[in-house]
């Protein structure tokens, strides 16, 4: 049993929570993540661990209410206890000292970029962030993001706030107007925005890290219904990922596969009480 | 019942000193449920013997004097006493004889393949059936848990102060925490998944295996004081050498289990209703997809599903895409009926639920429509040429013999690798080129100090028998290394 320690709404269908799991936060590392399975009956989904408190044996979870279990999550308290959670899973972000990052996160995306963009920080690199959302309330961590960025930009599709249009436009900037090239782009969001950088990077030859999110069962290999192809060959993201070179990626194969249960996803749905608009995930 | 059980004993006495010269010549037939009723249904398919049918079965062995059947037994269970208890109506007694030697008897009496252990050297089965050994196993077992036994080897022992830990909790992790714990040694097992079991839970599906069963064996276990620790991942959650360096325990046990589920490389892989057969079973049996949306878990529901393979995981995958609700459920093994290498029970039991098997024939690619979801498979037809160093010929591919059928869930049960979770996290343990942990087929013991193993993680899929007999003598090897611990570099 894990029990919440907080909880805090950061944009519409959109939480932070603190949870209790003293070996994880002492273990994780940045680009890993966790199973988690509410209770009897429930599915096991995977989540990134956004942050970790070592001392205080906690971990920080940002969850998009998007189906049954998030949404379920999301209307959990403090108090409230998760049954599993199983982790750190996937490999840790490869981090090198003194690198130049250009981090990008596209809506729930930014939750995992940040602990990267901390990292490279941490490791004396320099870091550009972009943010992006289709309006001014999905921005999310945007004060989390800027404390550990040398530059921060927000781009809403909208307008609605920082600069209009998409992250690939601020990113197209961002490379034009660094004094020195950048080692790599991080780049987290929703398949699409995640295609489009690649594309934008792969002519320029710069090297673009993408967190893939399939989905899973038990996070450990045993299953391989995670499997992705990545420059031809078969990986399975739990065991090999979640982060992979962009370049490489088969997006339009991993697309398909998310829909795999889109009927039983909206049957599931249908079943919860607080069940609202049925927005794509990240 | 339970009236008739006394006199059945009397009456087991009688018929015995005829047994001897005069005996049935075929198995006492076990009930079943109805094909066409167990195969849209999860219930277990065979119900059990009777007290009566039990005694009449043991009653088959002719006790002869050299006993082949005990070397036919990976953990060398005395068979001929237990079956001499069970005619006698001792089934207190059976049950006691064992589990000396089987700490999980209801399941190897229910998953064991007796048609290649102990029933294949049973003197009676020279001219006639052999005695149904396997089936009598679980009996013994079943009668003991409805009647509340303990094994008396269940005891509690003196405390030595020992910390063993477990890493897995099938059958080889099981067996080697009951061994160590009934040493006096402390325990805990660290299980990956949210729940205990391994293969016994998430592949072997319920139909088969009921998990309660599982479960009160695991029971039994935390009752003689073994630590569970679920959703705990080794390799990640701790390291190996965190489990020595940091959590103090002086000597660990590896039972992973078989890991990474293996892919042919055709194209079509990654089609949506492509699954492995590990995938599928665990959506169904761990996560329990077939009760969605009761649980959370989905799984795609075929009409026509094909699974490809020919061991028991392909025939338990076959019969679940049954039970899903498949009109159709083919099985397309590469050989025959003959190298099959599943359990002859299970494959009876399929074809009587109307699994349609189309042997010598392999995919060759699977096809998808505009959603990417399958609808059709090509296979190739085969014909069997040299035996390769398995023993078994190999099958031939028939140029220009190509065919599709329609289907909307592919499943493939064609093996699988070993998980690198372990071995990428702790370097001086070595492994053989396909990534299995290589350990002492007598004791368990590595290269690394303190460290044994056993199970698939060191075998490749084998069985959950030959698992429980690494487990038994990785106890016995541990027990001795925590009293005399070598040296260091030794
Ligand atoms: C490595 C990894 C890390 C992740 N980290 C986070 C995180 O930190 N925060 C977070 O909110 N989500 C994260 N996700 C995605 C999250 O696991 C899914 O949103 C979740 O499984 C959906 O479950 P559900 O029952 O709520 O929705 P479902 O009812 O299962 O699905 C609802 C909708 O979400 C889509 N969906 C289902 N599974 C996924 C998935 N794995 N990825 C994207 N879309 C999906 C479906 O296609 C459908 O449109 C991560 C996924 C992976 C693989
Ligand atoms: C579908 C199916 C049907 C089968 N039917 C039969 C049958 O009828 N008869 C028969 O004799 N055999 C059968 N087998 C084979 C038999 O089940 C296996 O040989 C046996 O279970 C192996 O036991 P094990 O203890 O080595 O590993 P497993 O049973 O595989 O258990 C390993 C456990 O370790 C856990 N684990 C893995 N990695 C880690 C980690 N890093 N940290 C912590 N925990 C970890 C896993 O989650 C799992 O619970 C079948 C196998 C399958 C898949
Ligand atoms: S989630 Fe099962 S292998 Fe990756």
């Amino acid at each position: 049993m894990h029990r919440i320690l907080s909880r805090e709404a950061l944009a519409p269908d959109v939480v932070r929570f603190w949870v209790d799991a003293p070996p994880i936060a002492r273990k994780r590392r940045p680009g890993q993540f966790v199973i988690v399975r509410l209770g009897e009956g429930g599915e096991r989904i995977p989540l990134t661990i956004a942050d970790a408190d070592p001392k205080r044996g906690a971990i920080a979870l940002v969850v998009q209410g998007v189906g049954k279990t998030t949404r379920d999550l999301n209307a959990m308290e403090p108090g409230d206890a998760i049954q599993d959670v199983a982790g750190p899973l996937g490999l840790p972000t490869k981090i090198e000292p003194g690198q130049r990052v250009c981090c990008v996160g596209g809506g729930i995306g930014t939750a995992v970029v940040l602990p990267i963009a901390r990292a490279v920080r941490e490791a004396g690199g320099h870091v550009v962030s972009i943010l992006g959302a289709r309006t001014r309330d999905l921005i999310i961590l945007e004060d989390d993001v800027r404390a550990v960025s040398h530059t921060c930009v927000v781009t809403t599709d909208d307008g609605s706030y920082g600069q209009k249009g998409l992250v690939t436009d601020a990113l197209r900037e961002a490379i034009a107007k660094a004094p020195e090239p950048f080692h790599e782009v991080v780049a987290i969001g929703p398949l699409p925005m995640m295609r489009a950088v690649c594309e934008l990077t792969r002519p320029l030859g710069l090297r673009t890290i993408v967190s893939l999110n399939p989905v899973m069962v038990d996070g450990t290999g045993m299953c391989g219904g995670c499997r992705v192809t990545v420059g031809g060959e078969q990986k399975f993201v739990c065991v090999d990922g979640p982060e992979f070179d962009g370049h490489q990626v088969d997006f339009g194969e991993l697309m398909a596969r998310l829909t795999a249960y889109k009927e039983q996803e909206a049957v599931a749905c249908a079943r919860h009480p607080v069940a609202g608009p049925f927005t794509p995930a990240w | 019942m339970r009236s008739a059980s006394g006199g059945g004993a009397v009456h087991a006495r009688v018929v015995r000193s005829m047994a001897k010269k005069i005996t049935q010549k075929t198995k006492t037939p076990m009930p079943c449920v109805d094909p066409a009723v167990r195969s849209r249904a999860f219930v277990e398919v065979a119900s059990g013997y009777t007290e009566e049918m039990a005694v009449a079965e043991a009653n088959r062995c002719i006790l002869c004097k050299n006993r082949p059947c005990i070397a036919g037994c990976p953990v060398e269970i005395d068979i001929p006493k237990f079956i001499q208890k069970v005619a006698e109506g001792d089934f207190e007694g059976a049950f006691q004889t064992l589990t000396e030697k089987n700490v999980l008897p209801a399941i190897c009496g229910r998953v064991c393949p007796q048609e290649d252990q102990c029933e294949k050297l049973c003197t009676l089965g020279v001219k006639f059936e052999p005695v149904a050994i396997g089936r009598l196993e679980r009996f013994v077992a079943d009668r003991a848990a409805a009647f509340g036994s303990q094994s008396d080897s269940g005891t509690s022992p003196q405390p030595t102060g020992h910390k063993v830990a477990v890493v897995g909790s099938g059958p080889a992790g099981l067996t080697v925490a009951a061994d160590l714990a009934k040493m006096g040694h402390s325990v805990t097992i660290f299980e990956a998944l949210h729940e205990a079991g391994g293969v016994l839970m998430y592949g072997i599906p319920e139909f088969r295996l009921p998990k309660e069963i599982v479960q009160r064996e695991i029971h039994g276990l935390e009752r003689i004081g073994v630590e569970l620790k679920v959703n705990h991942v080794i390799g990640r959650t701790f390291t190996v050498d965190d489990l020595f360096e940091e959590l103090g325990y002086e000597a660990v046990f590896i039972g992973t289990g078989a890991g990474l589920p293996h892919f042919p490389k055709i194209p079509g892989v990654n089609l949506i209703g492509v699954y492995s057969a590990n995938e599928y079973l665990t959506r169904s049996n761990l996560m329990k997809a077939y009760k969605f949306p009761e649980t959370d878990t989905p799984i795609v529901h075929g009409r026509r599903v094909a699974v490809i393979g020919g061991g028991n995981t392909a025939m338990d995958a076959v019969r679940t895409a049954l039970r899903l609700g498949a009109e159709h459920a083919y099985l397309v093994y590469r050989r025959t009926e003959h190298e099959m290498p599943a359990r002859l029970e299970e494959i009876e039991h399929a074809k009587e639920e109307g699994v349609e098997i189309s042997f010598l024939a392999a995919p060759v690619g699977i096809l998808g429509d505009d959603r990417k979801r399958v609808c059709a498979m090509r296979c190739i037809r085969m014909e069997l040429g040299e035996p390769d160093a398995s023993g078994r010929r190999s099958p031939v591919p028939q140029p220009g013999s190509e065919f599709e059928i329609d289907v909307d869930v592919v499943v493939f049960a064609v093996g699988q690798g070993a998980n690198p979770l372990i071995r990428s996290t702790t370097p001086d343990l070595h492994v053989n080129k396909w990534g299995n942990i290589c350990a002492d087929a007598a004791t368990g013991a590595t290269e690394k100090k303190g460290v044994f193993a056993g199970g698939d993680i060191v075998t490749g899929g084998a069985t959950v028998i030959s698992a429980m007999g690494a487990g038994r003598r990785a106890a016995r090897a541990i027990d001795v290394y925590l009293r005399n611990p070598l040296p260091d570099g030794v």
